[in-house]
């Protein structure tokens, strides 16, 4: 009965939607307060009725109610409760319920904080939600129902796939999800404000937050799903250049791209056209991902089991979206007016170049990831583009914009001079030259790329220090009021900082790990003593050990520092009877500067097993770096002058207080009527 | 100069610069291209056309029944890639397979075919049963081995969600 009654929301809800997107667009353009009345009313009623759905199928999973399709193939009565949850979303018909849950979620957020938006500018961004709405939920009702039953009921279900059965997979899909769905908001602001032909300071300032709370999201969505394959699947890596992945990077680099734009269209009034586009762009790459992992066109190591039904599905969503929202912006963008002037080095310079570089990064990440699409198409050749395609692409446009992004902050408004910012950067020139040469001299191999990427790493972080020193250096010169002032910085200032510092340590990650990880693989028996990066290891066998729905294999590896014991890693090797799986769990030890990664394979005739020992330099920043960008990206939403709903009162709060951070927020335009 | 002048020519600039990136990503693309491409082949490929030695491939088909041997320095795994075709290749991998490599399975393997044996050094297998590789299931296709709609030639054929593996040396 609840599920059926699940199913009967659902669908509720798509009528509720169809509703959403036509009538406060209707009241939009003929002022009509009622029908805008109904638009924010049926925003709150969608998410009410996707909520109650959502919680019928956890009730299902969670109950094991086996009479449902979808919990018999992906549930089993004996698995733990928070894979029985997660399991909800581990599946393509319940993740696409979670993904229109989080659409309406943005929807009725708008339509509840957005209460000093302009009235008309508010319905159309709940039209265009519910129209994204329509699309999503006609998707699921008619191609992938979560609640179809099965009858008769099997006696127990076909359990979830055993990778799945991980803390990090389960909270993974959730925050990407949140991500990728949070454009749409920035996109239904852009489409609306195409409609109303207006782009003005206001508008970057409301849309910014969402953009940021979305990219904040996504990327603690990404960082998860690296860190699930990195421990999960057991080869070592963190990135693989696989288009699955790429799915989910292209909308984090146009997203990033835009929160930088947004800045200077809501401080100079300049770049509106572009960041629009750039809005448009960035939610039509999330559902171009959503369209490369539910459809197979790509092969790719991660994909969900693929329905070539579906895949035209979304295709045909994916056209009228981008192709109606490039058709409007075609239309209606030559109307904007164009905004404010600035030279070209200054602020508005620096992050117009932050701009290009992110969007031409983000168009070769694209090319290589439609490349194999392409030339099957046109020369019906099956081809792959690896990593060594991005290395080589990548990599050289991100140089130039890491050695910008110490210097963008601490540019001004308008004009800059190079000469005095140079002269403030001293001391980070010289840290930046002290780290390559350090570098130079220490690393074995690869010294030169080492070198660069360390040096970029510190080049980043000594201009962030720099760029704080210098906001609270106080008249008096006293360390007291020095500090004072650097802990009444704007929040946004911070935010800044800690999301580049972010960067920078990723940076240093990446780039030692890369060039400098070594692993061992070697067949065991045990007692065998292999030395690794000064440790060394020792392979001591094999016990059984059981789990709650698998049986396992649990190595035991002893590490040795010298003489001394440092510590034990079990990496094991489960089977998940149900399924009929086997899955390698890796060990890890991590301290601050590594990771020991072993894993143990199947044993050999001799008995014999074969071990593969890492140690991954630097691999813990990689975390590190991630948490920073994303503890940057909370602390700038939580700033007064961005939090939603905030502008009026903001204007007093920051007055007086304007040296320490940007310009003064300025006076809200009366923007709608 | 008017402001309006002055907008124009800073646009201008603006748009140059642009321009300018794109030319140097294109050039960046162009060559990268050229050099990091791999092809995808199937045994039946490999017999037309023998590949130029050291070029790196995709190699791909189903792992034919009992090839799998294990070799004697306890870490190298010898096996058989077939297409459905008269043709087979050996491969040799060292390192951990994937959880899901198994005999009849599809797989992808990628390296260099030295001397008649492929000698691979990253082997991709799906974490699904029920799916196969869209290069494997189009080449199987071709062989008349497999059509579309019956079940893939595996196992034991459940159909559930899945997320991938693949091992590297």
């Amino acid at each position: 009965m609840i599920v059926e009654f699940g199913h009967f929301a659902l669908i509720l809800a798509l009528v509720v939607a169809i509703g959403q997107s036509v009538l406060p667009m209707v009241g939009a353009a003929r002022r009509d307060v009622r029908l805008a009345a109904f638009g924010r009313q049926a925003a709150h009623a969608q998410f009410a009725l996707l909520g109650l759905s959502f919680a019928a199928l956890t009730y299902a999973f969670v109950t094991s109610d086996f009479s449902v399709a979808l919990v018999v193939s992906n549930s089993h009565s004996l698995k733990p409760m928070l894979y029985k949850i997660s399991g909800v979303w581990g599946n393509h018909e319940g993740s696409m319920l979670l993904w229109v849950l989080i659409l309406a979620a943005f929807g009725s957020a708008v339509a509840a904080f957005g209460r000093n938006l302009p009235e008309s500018l508010k319905s159309r961004v709940i039209g265009v939600q519910g129209m994204i709405g329509v699309g999503f939920l006609l998707f699921i009702v008619l191609t992938s129902n979560p609640f179809e039953r099965m009858l008769p009921a099997p006696l127990d279900g076909r359990d979830l796939n055993p990778l799945l059965q991980d803390p990090g997979l389960a909270f993974h899909p959730p925050f990407l999800y949140l991500g990728y769905v949070g454009l749409s908001v920035a996109f239904s602001f852009a489409v609306a404000a195409l409609i109303e032909g207006k782009v003005d300071a206001a508008w970057a300032r409301w849309v910014r937050p969402w953009t940021l709370a979305a990219w904040s999201s996504l990327t603690l969505g990404i960082a998860l799903g690296s860190w699930w394959a990195y421990y999960e699947l057991g080869w070592g890596g963190w990135w693989f250049w696989d288009p699955v992945e790429n799915a989910s990077f292209m909308p984090w680099l146009a997203a990033t791209a835009l929160l930088h734009s947004a800045i200077v269209v809501e401080k100079r009034d300049a770049l509106k056209s572009w960041t629009v586009l750039l809005a448009i762009i960035a939610f039509s790459l999330s559902l171009m991902g959503t369209f490369i992992v539910r459809s197979g066109v790509l092969t790719s190591v991660h994909a969900f089991a693929v329905d070539p039904e579906r895949g035209v599905f979304i295709l045909i969503l994916l056209g009228i979206a981008v192709g109606g929202s490039l058709a409007l912006y075609a239309w209606r963008a030559p109307d904007l007016q164009p905004g404010g002037l600035f030279r070209p080095i200054s602020r508005e310079g620096g992050l117009l170049i932050n701009n290009l570089f992110l969007a031409v990064a983000c168009a070769t990440v694209l090319l290589g990831t439609l490349y194999p699409l392409i030339a099957e198409a046109v020369a019906d050749e099956k081809i792959s583009v690896g990593p060594p395609f991005f290395n080589a692409t990548f990599i050289p446009l991100m140089i130039p914009l890491i050695i910008l992004m110490a210097a963008g902050p601490m540019m001004g408004w308008k004009r800059a001079g190079i000469s005095g910012l140079l002269h403030r950067l001293r001391a980070a020139l010289v840290a930046t030259a002290a780290a390559a040469l350090v570098v130079l001299f220490v690393a074995e191999t690869d010294a030169i790329a080492a070198a660069l990427g360390v040096a970029a790493g510190v080049w980043v972080l000594a201009g962030v220090t720099t760029d704080l020193v210098h906001r609270c250096r106080s008249r008096e010169g006293t360390l007291g009021a020095g500090l004072n002032r650097l802990f009444n910085l704007p929040r946004s200032v911070w935010g800044t900082a800690l999301g580049h510092a972010g960067v920078a340590i990723v940076v240093m990650g990446i780039t030692v790990d890369s060039l400098m990880s070594t692993d061992i693989i070697a067949a065991a028996e045990p007692g065998d003593r292999f030395e690794l990066a000064g440790r060394t290891l020792v392979y001591e066998g094999v016990e059984p050990k059981m789990g709650p729905n698998y049986m396992s294999e649990r190595g035991v590896i002893s590490v040795y520092k010298g003489d001394e014991k440092i510590a034990e890693l079990d990496p094991e090797r489960r089977f998940y009877p149900v399924q009929g799986m086997t899955t390698t769990e890796a060990a890890i030890r991590s301290t601050v500067f590594e990771d020991l990664y072993v894993v143990i394979g199947e044993q050999d005739e001799q008995g014999r097993r074969t071990v593969r020992l890492h140690h991954n330099p630097l691999v813990p920043w990689l975390w590190f770096g991630t948490i920073i960008m994303v503890l940057g990206g909370v602390l700038s939403l939580s700033d007064r002058r961005l939090r939603v709903g905030a502008p009026i009162r903001s204007k007093k709060a920051t007055t007086g207080k304007t040296e320490g951070g940007a310009p003064p927020a300025g006076a809200q335009p009366e923007a709608g009527d | 100069m008017s402001k309006a002048k002055l907008k124009k020519k800073r646009r201008l600039y603006a748009v140059l610069i642009g321009m300018g990136l794109l030319g140097v990503a294109t050039a960046l693309v162009l060559t990268a291209i050229e050099d990091t491409l791999v092809f995808f082949r199937t045994p039946t490929d490999i017999a037309a056309e023998t590949p130029a030695p050291d070029q790196r491939l995709r190699l791909g088909g189903l792992v034919a029944k009992d090839s799998v041997e294990p070799q004697e320095d306890g870490i190298t795994t010898r096996f058989v890639i077939e297409d459905g075709g008269p043709h087979v290749v050996a491969v040799t991998y060292t390192g951990v397979l994937p959880d899901l490599f198994r005999e009849g399975q599809g797989v992808v393997t990628e390296g260099v075919l030295i001397n008649g044996v492929f000698r691979a050094d990253e082997v991709l297998a799906k974490h699904d049963e029920n799916y196969m590789p869209k290069e494997v299931a189009d080449a199987l296709k071709e062989q008349g081995v497999w059509q579309e709609g019956e079940p893939a030639p595996s196992p034991n054929a459940l159909p559930s969600a899945s997320y991938g593996g693949k091992a590297t040396q």
